[in-house]
């Protein structure tokens, strides 16, 4: 305890900061536009990831199989449902579901203008959801020509949520064909589709008649309790021939993520964004903590012919930074936390403040802040004591 | 008697380089016993300023000796200067207090230098010696608050603060008034010589001569000791 209090000195870095109020609004007002420019580009960038694989967390599926012709979720092949069959023969699998998976043209019954939606086609007394509400849902299908309507859908799908809740019966056109809306699920509209809708098999082979014969675009495998998934894994790509990729749940997420990731202009565009607010905050703070330095001069040169040593007047420069990354992050995180509301209610895009954003969001300003620190000290070398007389 | 506190041999000190080269000290020598008050007069620019940053640790000693509280100058290194600046009270021209500190932290900056001492030890020092220049009134003040004269005596308190053996001031009553000029320096006198430190004081200011226990006079950078406070008058 005593030798805290031998160590403990005048805080003069906080000193320095808040006796100039003036100053150190204008740097904190900065670094918190920088922070909440980088939260935004991260939460844009992250959320149109996260988007993207709505449909995919939905599955209740252990593994999945799907052509190795396949991008993503706006290009899926087709490959022979036979594999799934062969699929049952090992022992590990409890069981298995066809999915038909493309886009198709849906007519919004009110301007009558075409637009792509996403389409699931299966069997619907199959357990493919791990939401019970949605394979109830599900049921309203066996019925020929009766779809689920995603209700967050873009509006340019029609008002459909809004008539179906009026009680109106609901019919529309999709690639030429009738179809009525047999209810609504709330799944979410990603980038790559507009609004998604789930059908029967039948009613999907209905609407696209020249799908090949035994041909789907997703298999998902449920296996029995207590198995390994990465025998079975290693067991099925064994067993069938490369007409097929064998992957399991989080690999089919991160399949569709990297999609996105690498093939589109997101990720750079995002990134790019989130460096601009790096190098805009760099600037300020380090406009910020030169003038302080310079203003200063004559008192630090005082310091060091008091017997202060250089170092120890850097330490006060770097925990200046340190301070102002520390009080600047505080207003980012809470500005970001609100304009992330706006921007779920806004585009429906599932943005979200996490851990590791928070964590990545406060590295970026801590490095912003000291580094400018650094640069800031080269200033102090100008203090020349022998001066001061 | 002890080892002097200042002892110069032979110093000579140059400015610039090559044809701009100009010799601003010439072979000056001279001798500062403890708790003796030297004061140093002369016109300005005839190298008084430089002496005192040399004396001072300020800066590098190219040329003679310089020994300074027992040390060596000549040929110190950058750190050893720096540690020995902990043992050197200055007082400037300009206060030099830091502005965004009030009275009592600037005091208790130079008080921080002491080492093994507990934060409350330091500031309650750092009260005790405002109070001595007679600002205990005044703790709280910022620099911006006070008058010339209390931030002199501000300085005063922050150079004794770090219990030197040796106060370097340059010109200290420059910006006072006649009176205040003479309170600090009969401050300054009184407090240096209880605690046995020896000073060097630079001035212009024929007021406070009397002072002196010595007075040293400067001319084109050469050194003469006049006999008494009388003598320059």
């Amino acid at each position: 305890m005593s030798l805290l209090w031998r160590g403990r000195g005048i805080p003069l870095a906080w000193l320095l900061l808040t006796r100039q109020p003036a100053r150190l609004t204008i740097a904190l007002a900065g670094i918190a536009f920088a922070g909440i420019l980088m939260f935004m580009q991260l939460g844009f960038r992250d959320g149109l990831y996260d988007a993207s694989v709505t449909i995919h967390k939905l599955f209740d599926a252990d593994l999945v199989l799907i052509s190795p012709r396949s991008v993503s979720s706006i290009g899926m092949a087709g490959f022979p449902r036979r594999r799934l069959v062969q699929v049952m023969a090992d022992p590990g699998v409890a069981g298995t579901s066809p999915v038909h998976w493309n886009l198709l043209l849906w007519r919004n019954p009110q301007t009558h203008a075409n637009r792509s939606i996403l389409t699931l086609g299966f069997e619907p007394t199959d357990p493919l959801f791990t939401d019970p509400a949605l394979r109830r849902q599900s049921l309203a299908l066996s019925q020929l020509g009766r779809v689920l309507f995603d209700e967050q859908s873009r509006p340019e799908f029609g008002p459909i949520a809004k008539w179906f809740r009026e009680g109106r019966i609901v019919e529309t056109e999709v690639v030429g064909k009738r179809l009525r809306v047999a209810g609504l699920v709330s799944i979410g509209a990603s980038f790559g589709a507009d609004g998604n809708m789930l059908t029967s098999r039948e009613t999907y082979l209905m609407l696209q008649p020249n799908t090949p014969a035994g041909s789907i675009e997703l298999g998902l495998i449920r296996l029995k309790p207590d198995t390994n998934p990465e025998q079975v894994t290693a067991r099925l790509k064994g067993m069938l021939p490369n007409d097929v990729r064998v992957m399991n749940k989080q690999e089919f997420i991160e399949f569709e993520k990297n999609y996105w990731r690498t093939s589109t202009a997101i990720g750079f565009i995002f990134t790019f964004g989130t460096a601009m607010g790096f190098v805009v905050g760099c600037v300020i703070v380090y406009q910020i903590l030169y003038s302080d330095v310079s203003d200063h001069l004559p008192e630090y040169a005082t310091l060091m012919a008091m017997g202060y040593r250089l170092t120890g007047l850097l330490a006060v420069v770097a925990r200046e930074g340190f301070l102002l990354a520390i009080l600047g992050f505080l207003p980012a995180w809470l500005a970001g936390e609100g304009l992330y509301v706006l921007v779920r209610t806004g585009t429906k895009l599932p943005v979200y403040m996490d851990a590791q954003r928070l964590i990545v969001v406060f590295a970026m300003i801590l490095l912003m802040c000291l580094g400018s620190a650094a640069m800031a000290m080269r200033k102090l070398a100008d203090a020349d004591p022998a001066e001061i007389f | 008697m002890a080892s002097p506190s200042v002892a110069v041999v032979g110093l000579n000190h140059w400015f610039g380089s090559g044809a701009n080269q100009r010799q601003v000290l010439v072979n000056v020598g001279l001798q500062i016993q403890p708790g003796e008050v030297v004061l140093l007069t002369g016109p300005s620019g005839c190298g008084k300023t430089t002496l005192l940053t040399l004396i001072g640790a300020l800066r590098q000693v190219t040329a003679g000796s310089v020994r300074v509280l027992g040390e060596e100058l000549k040929g110190s290194s950058r750190a050893q200067r720096q540690l020995l600046r902990r043992q050197i009270g200055m007082i400037f021209q300009g206060h030099n207090l830091l502005r965004c500190l009030t009275a009592e932290q600037n005091v208790q900056m130079g008080a921080d230098l002491l080492p093994n001492l507990s934060y409350r030890v330091r500031r309650d020092q750092s009260r005790d010696w405002l109070r001595a220049v007679g600002l205990g009134d005044h703790l709280g003040k910022l620099p911006h608050d006070l008058s010339g004269g209390q931030k002199q005596r501000v300085a005063i308190a922050r150079a004794l603060a770090a219990n030197p053996r040796l106060l370097l001031a340059d010109e200290p009553t420059a910006a006072l008034d006649s009176r205040t000029g003479r309170e600090v320096v009969d401050l300054l006198k009184g407090l240096a010589r209880d605690q046995g430190c020896a000073v060097l004081m630079v001035t212009h200011d024929p007021r406070i001569l009397d002072v002196a226990d010595r007075l040293l006079c400067m001319e084109d950078g050469q050194l003469t000791e006049a006999n008494g406070p009388d003598a320059i008058q």
